[in-house]
């Protein structure tokens, strides 16, 4: 393990010139936080309970607050031994026990409290999980206060986390590590074991209860483990910024497959990945922004250098970075692949529309007019497409078809004549009203389908129009 | 043509423009930065809300018991005679109105949580309008106007973001915003970290956008949520009847030809402005409970948008004014907290008692329906068995015959399926109605019980006639589905059933039992 970071630090600190052991630990314990948290994530993604992620995160606090609470009563009690070495009694192994419950707890009643008023108040759902969260969310800093003196509870540290201060010593591994890494292999452990389970009751509820699986055991559970990695994650990342890391990266692997194990495994490592990438981004971002400016008055005084940004929020703008790749570039719903296909079908459809304007000029007067004014970029496109492949020649204003050209287009012809043909006898279609039609389905008839139309309507020679049908 | 005959309703207009609408936008979202013009946030380096007498009372941190206050206390708080328990009573409850009343149209359009998005992501923009002006013209970063344009345009852009993932991707709304809201809120606090590192930077003023410092509120600061909280009931009347259609039916108002698009910019600036006014004065937290939490109560008493809206804007007053009150009182709650608590104690009596929709008026109606029901039922059951006895008596009694016979439990009960104890809270619901009079170990109908019973057992066979003439089903069917029925019979609906089976029963008292009353035949 310690080798391993040992090469880490090497190789991030031949990169980046400020970097030593402490960057390489934070990026390991946000990483291993990012991959625990990436697990339940997904599934709250896939069951559009995401906005439940950030209501999770932000009730946990009082079930936080009343286990720190208890197990302080129970410890100056006497109930329970307490360790001489810690000063503040906080982080003990007890403590962690009644950090998880509490938080898991917590998790528990808030999904209970609302689908409770959701479906006896009727009100609807996103209503009534705004309304239990900003409560209890309310209830936790209140208690906090009441208690500031007896718990060590630093409220900035617990909505903002503190990965700067993960670091105990060179050769140790920290405290937080351990913390996030067990949580990760804990949800490994979860899903794979309950991998079918919760597939089925993830995509299709009503089947999972008729196979004798319980949804609503599985959704509170779900909720339980939400809670308990996202207070794993809180000392590293901060509350607000664990939903940053429960949500972007699923929401990135679910741009990015189908498949629902792929999906975890993408999540998890895009989270990873935020995590380096966002610490790396956080050292050098900053200055590298900031130096255009180096001689203002506002940066005067300050080096440059120093000015590097929280590791948990460039965390969650890179991951907001890579969500916006994946959206653009994304390999079957990304934005650019969808536009480029659009773009190629309608310089398709263009070219072929000339080309049938082509074809029926010459039917009625052969070798004239200078009638095809190509206006938009698309159609100018598609021109010089037909050029280059030399259906068409011509100057730019008298296109004239070329005898490859004249091929193609008949196919076209024929496509659209079959179409209107077809139309005109299976369909109560007035005669003036079959253009339109045909002329959108023509470009997407292949030679098959034309044989099977012509063979359904005995090989007409003529269209209703009584326009000749060319051959193929 | 008279005027009259003009006035008629034609066929709607195809298209109503709205051509002021983009400009309206524009004047809204200029209103909050012009009313904070000239100002600097105030500066108060300090966690969460601290409680509204905090800096008054010097009480310790150390203290955690509750002090309970004097009377003294509780009667200057009352009648607001500190200024500042006065300036913070009035801000925070301008702020509710507003909120509750913008609050109400997003609850309506299933989009509560879009002031959560809002007012996270916002925080980017306050701190890149203080970089850009700092950069631009140093020492001028700080000035309100300049962060809350920042904070405005900020926000603006995520809820955009919102719409455009949604619109774009196969990403649901849900998950959309938590994108936004976390992504933004990382960017900002990245932004941040930075910023306290800059010399000028470190003067705090720009943290307590997260927290907010309802205590330390100026009447700046009032005046400030005064302008923007009249502007946005100002907008809500005049828009009042396009966001109406915008909520319950946006197909219908699109259809129509409202520019519906628009209209929902315009509803967003309503909310943007709201938070980002509340984000600075009062905080995040407060900010999103005020959007959610009264309106959702409101919805509880009444089923009329105005009516609705009216309700929301009081309890969020109100709820602002309560946790006022409390926190000034003690002096360890801090006030933004006691008033998010204030609202949810509003909300729990409105989900209890709330006239339309809550809990126990509804669980009322139901125990009442249910007692009706087991009456007519019992009653019935009792007819059915005094039925075939009733032709032995002499017609010209002067007692009628139903009220002769005693029946015993075991009797009853060899007729139905109850059970023993059922049967008993049922005599006893009689019994305590005057409709049955018990009479050593049995039960007689009273003269009232016999005319009820009367009743029930001709509704209950119209309908079986009726389903038998008109409906086409097998009489042996019949008796379950007039079962259901029977105790919904309004008396014009029985006079059209009387009507439609006169042809069958012509002049008829009481119509045969279609089917063998007899248990097991």
């Amino acid at each position: 393990m310690l080798a391993v970071t040992d090469i880490l630090t090497f190789v991030f600190s031949s990169l980046i010139d400020d970097w030593f052991e402490l960057d390489t630990w934070i990026v390991i314990t946000a990483a291993l936080a990012a991959m625990a948290c990436a697990i339940p994530g997904s599934f709250l993604v896939l069951r559009r309970q995401s906005m439940m992620g950030d209501a999770l995160t932000h009730t946990v606090l009082p079930g936080i607050v009343a286990a720190f609470l208890l197990s302080h009563y129970l410890k100056s009690a006497g109930w329970i031994a307490t360790d001489p070495s810690d000063p503040h009694q906080a982080f003990d192994a007890t403590s962690y026990t009644f950090m998880f419950a509490g938080a898991m707890l917590t998790g528990v009643l808030t999904a209970v409290l609302t689908e409770w008023i959701s479906r006896q108040g009727r009100v609807e759902n996103s209503a009534a999980l705004g309304v239990v969260y900003t409560s209890l969310f309310a209830v936790g800093l209140l208690t906090i206060r009441l208690a500031a003196d007896n718990v060590h509870i630093d409220p900035d540290c617990v909505l903002y986390g503190n990965l700067e201060s993960v670091w105990t010593g060179p050769g140790e591994i920290p405290r937080a590590a351990w913390v996030s890494g067990g949580t990760l292999l804990f949800n490994v452990i979860l899903v794979t074991c309950f991998f079918k389970e919760l597939r089925i009751s993830t995509f299709d509820p009503a089947l999972a209860t008729s196979l004798g699986i319980n949804a609503t055991l599985i959704h509170y559970a779900l909720m339980a483990v939400t809670a308990a990695t996202a207070v794993a994650a809180f000392e590293s990342v901060g509350n607000i910024l664990v939903i940053a890391m429960l949500i972007v990266p699923a929401a990135t692997a679910h741009l990015l497959t189908d498949r629902l194990w792929l999906m975890l495994v993408l999540a998890a490592l895009i989270g990873a990945a935020s995590a380096a990438i966002g610490h790396a981004m956080a050292l050098v971002l900053p200055p590298l922004l900031l130096a255009p400016f180096a001689d203002q008055p506002l940066l005067s005084g300050v080096p440059i250098d120093s000015l590097d940004a929280s590791t948990s929020g460039m965390m969650a703008a890179t991951a907001g970075g890579i969500f916006i790749l994946a959206l653009l570039l994304g390999p079957r719903h990304g934005i650019v692949l969808r536009m480029i296909y659009r773009l190629r079908l309608a310089i398709r459809i263009a070219a072929e529309d000339l080309l049938g304007t082509l074809y029926r000029q010459d039917e009625t007067s052969p070798r004239t007019g200078p009638t095809v004014d190509h206006k938009s970029l698309v159609q100018r496109f598609a021109t010089w497409r037909l050029r280059r492949h030399q259906l068409v020649t011509g100057s730019s204003g008298h296109p004239v078809l070329t005898e490859a050209g004249r091929h193609a287009a008949r196919k076209l012809i024929r496509a659209h004549r079959l179409w209107e043909s077809y139309m005109d006898r299976h369909f109560d279609v007035p005669a003036d009203h079959l253009h339109e039609t045909a002329h959108r389905v023509e470009h997407y008839l292949d030679p098959e389908l034309r044989d099977q139309l012509a063979h359904e309507l005995d090989t007409p020679g003529t269209d209703p129009h009584g326009r000749e049908i060319p051959d193929d | 043509m008279s005027p009259a005959h003009r006035s008629a309703p034609g066929p709607p207009s195809p298209v109503r423009r709205r051509r002021w609408l983009p400009a309206a936008l524009l004047l809204l979202l200029a209103t909050p930065v012009w009313a904070s013009a000239g100002r600097q946030p105030h500066g108060h380096d300090h966690g969460n809300t601290p409680n509204v007498t905090d800096r008054t009372s010097g009480t310790s941190l150390s203290d955690t018991r509750i002090r309970w206050p004097g009377w003294r206390k509780v009667v200057d708080t009352l009648l607001m005679r500190q200024y500042n328990t006065r300036t913070v009573l009035l801000g925070t409850i301008l702020l509710g109105i507003g909120a509750g009343t913008v609050g109400t149209f997003m609850l309506l359009r299933k989009r509560s949580l879009v002031g959560d998005v809002v007012s996270h992501a916002s925080l980017p923009g306050i701190a890149l309008a203080f970089l850009c002006v700092e950069l631009a013209q140093p020492g001028k970063g700080r000035s309100l106007p300049t962060l809350l344009l920042g904070a405005l345009l900020a926000g603006l852009t995520g809820v955009l973001c919102t719409i455009g993932i949604r619109r774009f991707s196969r990403i649901k709304e849900d998950t959309a915003m938590a994108i936004v809201l976390s992504v933004f809120f990382g960017i900002g606090i990245a932004l941040f970290t930075v910023i306290q590192k800059l010399p000028t930077g470190q003067v705090a003023g720009l943290q307590q956008f997260i927290y907010g410092q309802t205590a330390s509120m100026t009447s700046a600061d009032v005046r400030l949520i005064g302008m923007v909280s009249i502007l946005v009931i100002a907008v809500s009347c005049a828009l009042f009847k396009e966001f109406g259609l915008l909520c319950f039916d946006e197909e219908f108002a699109r259809s129509h030809g409202w520019p519906t698009v628009w209209l929902d910019l315009v509803l967003m600036a309503l909310v943007v402005c709201i938070a980002i006014t509340g984000l600075q004065s009062v905080g995040l937290l407060l900010v999103v409970a005020m959007l959610i939490i009264p309106p959702a109560a409101a919805r509880f008493w009444t089923e009329r948008l105005g009516t609705m809206t009216v309700i929301a804007a009081v309890l969020g007053g109100l709820s602002a004014w309560l946790g006022g009150i409390v926190s000034s009182l003690f002096a360890r709650f801090s006030a933004g907290a006691v008033i998010v608590l204030a609202g949810t104690l509003f909300f729990m009596v409105s989900l209890t008692l709330g006239t339309r929709r809550g809990l126990a008026p509804r669980l009322l109606r139901q125990w009442s329906n249910n007692r009706r029901i087991g009456r007519h039922d019992l009653l019935r059951t009792l007819y059915e068995m005094l039925e075939s006895q009733l032709d032995t008596f002499p017609a010209d009694s002067s007692v009628d015959p139903l009220c002769l016979t005693r029946l015993t439990s075991d009797e009853i009960l060899s007729r139905r399926s109850w059970s023993r104890s059922r049967l008993a809270g049922l005599l006893n619901n009689a019994v305590g109605d005057g409709l049955l009079d018990a009479s050593d170990g049995g039960w007689k109908m009273t003269a009232t019980g016999a005319e009820e019973a009367r009743l029930v057992a001709r509704n209950h066979r119209l309908w079986e006639t009726y389903l038998i003439l008109h409906a086409d089903i097998a009489p042996n069917h019949v008796d379950r589905d007039a079962d259901l029925i029977e105790h919904v019979l309004e008396p014009d609906l029985i006079s059209q059933l009387l009507e439609a089976v006169s042809e069958r029963y012509p002049q008829m008292e009481m119509p045969p039992s279609p089917h063998p009353l007899e248990p097991g035949t």
